[in-house]
């Protein structure tokens, strides 16, 4: 694959799924044990403080709430099977539809990106030992893992059944556990909100010396431009969903119209938070994107500027668009008006993402690999997603698609054809540098083909029958509807075990998977100069951070100091 | 005297900026945290303003006024022990943080004498109450809903404040925290001051603006 | 051509004026989305064959995208949306504005069923009987949770929210039977709370309004709410009920608020020196929240009839107040000023 040969540690052969089993039989190399043969006892694990090792139990939580979201997602489409009862009853839908939400939106695709790899990388591509806070970082993580825990209580006490959107005064008097669910994600906000902090204060205070704003990798502003909004948004969405508890538990009535309150200042409240969550959904998988292809199309970003500022401008505009969400809820047409043009100026910044990404590949050397193919379905998934929500931000005919499937499929485009995909690519990208391992490419590209397939199958039909008028939420459905639920379903099913053959392929990586290399990839990010996987510190030798992450003109910085004696690693700005 | 940073950093003075730049980031998040029911308050207000009006004449502006010149003075105390931390006073700095969490006592007993008093008067959260069989006027109910609400979020915070202090005040007592890496403290007194100036816009919009109420 | 799109984007018949509209932005946006998509798409499959690499660890030049180029793509896209949004927005407005002389029809939403009241006083559930090529504006409430209007043949949807009242409208463009779907999920028979719009040709509908005749099999019907014909005498009934009249005239004398004759349609000077015409909109929120849009040098002391009004009673006195609109204003009696004059009222009103 590659001739450059770091000889990085090798964590040993592997005797358990769980990587703090693995025992520490490292070749001793120059950098001192790798992070995951640094401490092999589950202490050692549990207290550990490297942002490693928590972006590891991070990746393994999130999977868990995937699994689980996804569970609940196969439930869904086999009861579609059928217009009217397939397998559960109206009631147990509507709890299924809301806490696959629930369960996808806040335990796995916020933390997903961000929490996962953003704490593994973010440190490593700034050239530092760790983030700013490194115990506050593991705290977060247990707030989160506490907050998940308490959705599933919720679930055991029977879930909640008020969609993931919580609209009072439905929530305010639903018979389901509310107030439990609502507890839960009140917890895991502040999880998020901790991370953000403390990837912003990372970003400004942890950068080594010689790297400059413009020299970080553009992982690293996705995160920060995420990392933003996380922090903003979040305690909004937090203090919603307090009072929506409050007026469940205590009938405190904070949106009851008796008592003088407004059920549309609750959607206010919720999109204000919800729109640019969104981004804090989208924009890591961005950052990813970013990443992946000049890596595989060794070629410089096309435009880094672009990029950079249009995730700024992405974090900052996000928060004006909220009322799109609201077109026929009763807000002004003057205010529709505004949220509609704001919607197609935040447009535009991914647009502008878009192009610099496929600019990237003109007069490249691309490599087609795993997370290149991933890159291809994220590309067609997402202009299409993208360009259809210009189409729901259309205010004429939003009316139209405003609750139905057209804006279910649209903004599951987005988010699992954009940001499940770029997670896979991300998987797939940075295996080598997290286990020390390579994986089958003909299995991982399989896989990505399948996922493809299968994810186009799912939600393409619910396109169709958004336009034919099929409202989302909808546990019965005329017969005519019929012919597109079941593709719909066979879809969800090609794609739950294309995601389980990934599963496999990785873990079997694991196992038997070849050596990594420190730089597999031939990558000029920061990242790939430490070994695979790296030391408890990361970094053996600097990066050469006066060349960039993305200088494609000279080769890979790190082979022949690597050659060199120890001594010999001064950083090269 | 030298004071070693954490292993992570490079130096005292980067991991000092990181705490500072860590608190008012938090803060920006908590004051985004109030910001939800701020909204709801101007909302209802312009919605019901004689609701509004009527609500904020029950409340006792000298209260009010009691406890905004408490939360100010607390604010300087631990201003004050910033300060003398840094000239090299620990023992005046630990007094002056203890003095600030008195004050801080005092705004809660002062706050729960007014919640008491409103109890009495047949005023609770939810327009439950006697008080409100008589006072019908829209918004009414919301005013008073809103009212224990935020200054309710607020005197957690100030309990939350309160602990962080106290937290600090046994660091500097057993000089964990030395003059020459007086940041901590500072960071804590800059959360102090975050709970002082929420008060002081609570403190118009119940006490001290009932509108065109003649 | 519309039967084509229709067709191929899977919508349903266009029984609405405004619906082909609609359809055309639809089908010029998604052709768009289409072959925006599938165009970079296949720019990036171009460029993955033409740039293979050649052999391992080759490096590039390094070359960025031209400032010119870049602004043109920009500038491009940014015009094309922009289009859509002011297309979009024009035909929104609209389909928000409902045209003069419009028949109104009262639609309240409960759990899980559609009630419409007539201004004959006649009122039915679930379905909703029109005339064709006649505006109909809708006056919505809900008496529970949020639920929302929406009839997919019409291109319309409208959320019914309580203690709000808000309105739309369509004109039916041909006869027939269009679903009315619930799209605000609103409990456990969210799917089940549907009906239908029965547009009848002009001699039906005539038809229609002398008897029972082309109300559907399974239709349930309440019969009449006003027990003297149509709502408008209903709501003279209704306000002397609910004691409007205490305050509210009805020669054309004001009183402790403003006299109901020739007050539907006018506009009305508010506190805050803003004015607003007196449409269904304003007066059923005057009636909900008061304290909202005080009419300049009136005092704000009505109380709220959210909760006290039924949304029968609330379409009682709207219609009643229509039927007053034109009406000369003829005092019996002289009742006392009790309002200050004009422009003197701001000290007692509210900021």
């Amino acid at each position: 694959m590659t001739t450059i040969d770091a000889s990085a540690l090798f964590p040993g052969r592997a005797t358990g799924d769980d990587p703090a089993q693995e025992p520490a039989a490292a070749a001793p190399g120059q950098a001192g044990p790798s992070y995951l043969t640094d401490g092999t006892t589950v202490w050692s694990w549990i207290a550990t403080t490297d942002h490693k090792r928590i972006g590891v139990m991070y990746f393994v939580t999130t999977v868990f709430a995937l699994a689980m979201g996804g569970a609940f997602a196969l439930l869904l489409r086999a009861e579609h099977l059928t217009p009217t009862r397939t397998i559960v009853d109206a009631y147990t839908y509507n709890r299924l539809f809301t806490m696959h939400g629930i369960v996808m939106v806040w335990l796995f695709m916020i933390p997903s990106i961000p929490a996962a790899f953003g704490n593994f990388l973010l440190p490593m591509m700034l050239g530092a030992k760790d983030v700013a806070f490194p115990r506050l970082n593991l705290l977060s993580y247990y707030i989160y893992l506490v907050g998940s825990i308490w959705v599933l209580v919720a679930l055991w006490m029977g879930g909640c059944d008020t969609g993931w959107t919580f609209y009072t005064p439905y929530s305010a008097h639903s018979p389901s556990a509310v107030v439990p669910t609502v507890f839960g994600i009140f917890i895991v906000g502040w999880s998020t909100i901790l991370t953000g902090m403390n990837f912003i204060v990372t970003t400004h205070t942890m950068r080594a010396r010689g790297l400059g704003w413009f020299r970080m990798p553009l992982f690293v502003w996705a995160m920060y431009g995420t990392s933003i909004i996380q922090v903003l948004a979040t305690p909004v969405l937090a203090i919603s969903l307090a009072i929506v508890g409050v007026d469940h538990a205590l009938d405190w009535g904070l949106f009851d119209p008796a008592r003088g309150g407004d059920p549309v200042l609750y959607q206010h409240l919720f999109w204000f938070y919800s729109h640019p969550a969104v981004y804090i959904m989208i924009l890591p998988a961005m950052g990813v994107i970013s990443e992946v292809v000049p890596t595989f199309c060794h070629h410089n970003i096309s435009s880094y500027k672009a990029i950079a500022y249009s995730t700024l401008g992405i974090a900052f505009v996000g928060f004006g668009t909220w009322g799109h969400h609201m077109f026929v809820a009763g807000i002004s047409a003057f205010d529709a008006g505004a949220f509609g043009v704001l919607s197609m100026l935040v447009a535009i910044f991914s647009a502008i993402k878009v192009f610099t990404w496929v600019f990237t590949m003109r007069a490249g050397s691309i490599v087609l690999r795993t997370p290149l193919v991933y890159f291809f379905a994220f590309l067609f998934l997402f202009v299409f997603g993208g360009m259809t929500g210009v189409a729901v931000a259309t205010q004429s005919l939003d009316v139209h698609w405003h609750d139905t499937y057209f804006v279910v499929a649209h903004f599951h485009f987005i988010m699992v054809g954009g940001t499940l995909t770029a997670w896979l690519a991300a998987i797939h990208y940075w295996f080598p540098k997290v286990t020390g391992k390579m994986y089958s490419e003909r299995w991982a590209t399989l896989g990505a083909v399948l996922v493809f397939g299968g994810f186009f199958l799912t939600f393409f039909p619910q396109f169709l029958l958004g336009n034919a008028g099929m409202p989302r939420r909808y546990y019965d459905y005329d017969p005519v509807y019929q012919p597109l639920h079941v593709a719909s379903t066979i879809g969800a099913f090609i794609l739950g075990a294309a995601m389980l053959l990934v599963c496999i392929v990785l873990v079997v990586a694991i196992f038997t998977g070849e050596r990594a290399s420190a730089n597999p990839w031939d990558s000029r990010s920061y990242e790939w100069y430490a070994p695979s996987p790296p030391p408890k510190h990361n970094f053996d030798r600097e990066p050469a951070f006066g060349r960039g992450p993305y200088d494609y003109a000279e080769p890979f910085a790190g082979a022949a100091e690597f050659e060199a004696s120890p001594e010999a690693k001064a950083g090269t700005s | 005297m030298s004071v070693r940073a954490a292993a992570h950093f490079e130096d005292i003075e980067r991991q000092e900026q990181a705490a500072r730049l860590g608190m008012w980031v938090f803060l920006a998040s908590e004051i985004l945290f109030f910001a939800g029911l701020f909204a709801l308050y101007f909302a209802y207000r312009s919605e019901h303003p004689r609701g509004f009006d009527l609500g904020i004449a029950r409340n006792t502006i000298a209260w009010g006024s009691v406890n905004t010149a408490v939360l100010l003075v607390s604010s300087y105390t631990v201003a004050l022990a910033v300060h003398e931390l840094r000239r090299g006073k620990p023992v005046a700095a630990a007094w002056l943080v203890g003095v600030t969490v008195a004050l801080g006592l005092c705004f809660l007993c002062v706050k729960t004498g007014e919640y008491l008093e409103h109890f009495r008067e047949g005023i609770y959260p939810a327009g439950a109450g006697a008080f409100f069989a008589e006072n019908d006027e829209p918004g009414i109910k919301m005013f008073f809903t809103l009212y224990f609400c935020m200054t309710g979020l607020h005197a957690i915070h100030v309990i939350v404040g309160m602990g962080v202090l106290v937290a600090l005040l046994v660091r500097v007592l057993r000089g964990s925290i030395v003059p020459a890496a007086s940041y901590p403290l500072a960071v804590g007194a800059v959360y102090w001051h975050l709970v002082d100036v929420i008060w002081i816009f609570l403190w118009p919009l119940f006490y001290l603006t009932p509108g065109g109420l003649q | 051509m519309n039967d084509w799109i229709l067709w191929l984007l899977d919508l349903p018949p266009e029984a609405s004026t405004y619906a082909a509209g609609v359809d055309c932005l639809h089908f010029v946006v998604i052709t768009t989305t289409v072959f925006g998509a599938v165009l970079v798409f296949l720019l990036a499959v171009y460029w993955l064959v033409r740039y293979r690499q050649r052999r391992p660890l080759e490096t590039t030049a390094t070359s960025s995208i031209s400032l010119r180029h870049e602004i043109a793509l920009i500038g491009g896209l940014l015009s094309l949306f922009l289009a859509f949004w002011v297309v979009g927005a024009t035909q929104y407005n609209h389909m928000r504005s409902p045209p003069a002389g419009a028949m109104t029809v009262y639609v309240t939403a409960k759990q899980w069923m559609w009630k419409f009241g007539y201004p004959s006083g006649r009122a039915s559930m679930d379905i909703l009987t029109v005339p064709v090529h006649r505006p109909v504006k809708l006056v919505m409430t809900s008496r529970d949770v949020i639920h929302s209007f929406y009839v997919p043949a019409f291109r319309m949807k409208q959320d019914v929210v309580p203690g709000r009242y808000y309105t739309a409208w369509f004109e039916a463009t041909s006869p027939g039977q269009y679903a009315i779907e619930c799209a605000e999920y609103c409990g456990v028979s969210h799917s089940r709370m549907g009906g239908a719009v029965q547009v009848l040709s002009d001699e039906d509908y005539a038809r229609w309004l002398g008897g029972k005749e082309f109300d559907a099999p399974g239709a349930r019907f309440e019969g009449s709410v006003a027990e003297r014909g149509d709502l408008a005498s209903a709501g003279r009934d209704v306000a002397a009920r609910r004691g409007c009249f205490a305050c509210h005239t009805i020669d054309g004398q004001p009183h402790i608020g403003p006299t109901w004759v020739g007050l539907f349609g006018s506009e009305v000077t508010l506190a805050d020196g803003t004015s607003v015409v007196a449409d269904e909109a304003y007066l059923t929120r005057s009636m909900m929240d008061p304290q909202a849009q005080i009419v300049r040098g009136y005092k704000p002391v009505m109380p709220t009839y959210f909760g006290v009004l039924e949304a029968t009673e609330v379409a009682s006195l709207v219609e009643f107040m229509k039927s007053i609109a034109d009406v000369t204003p003829t005092p019996a009696i002289t009742l006392p000023r009790v309002a200050p004059e004009p422009g003197t009222g701001s000290r007692g009103s509210l900021p």
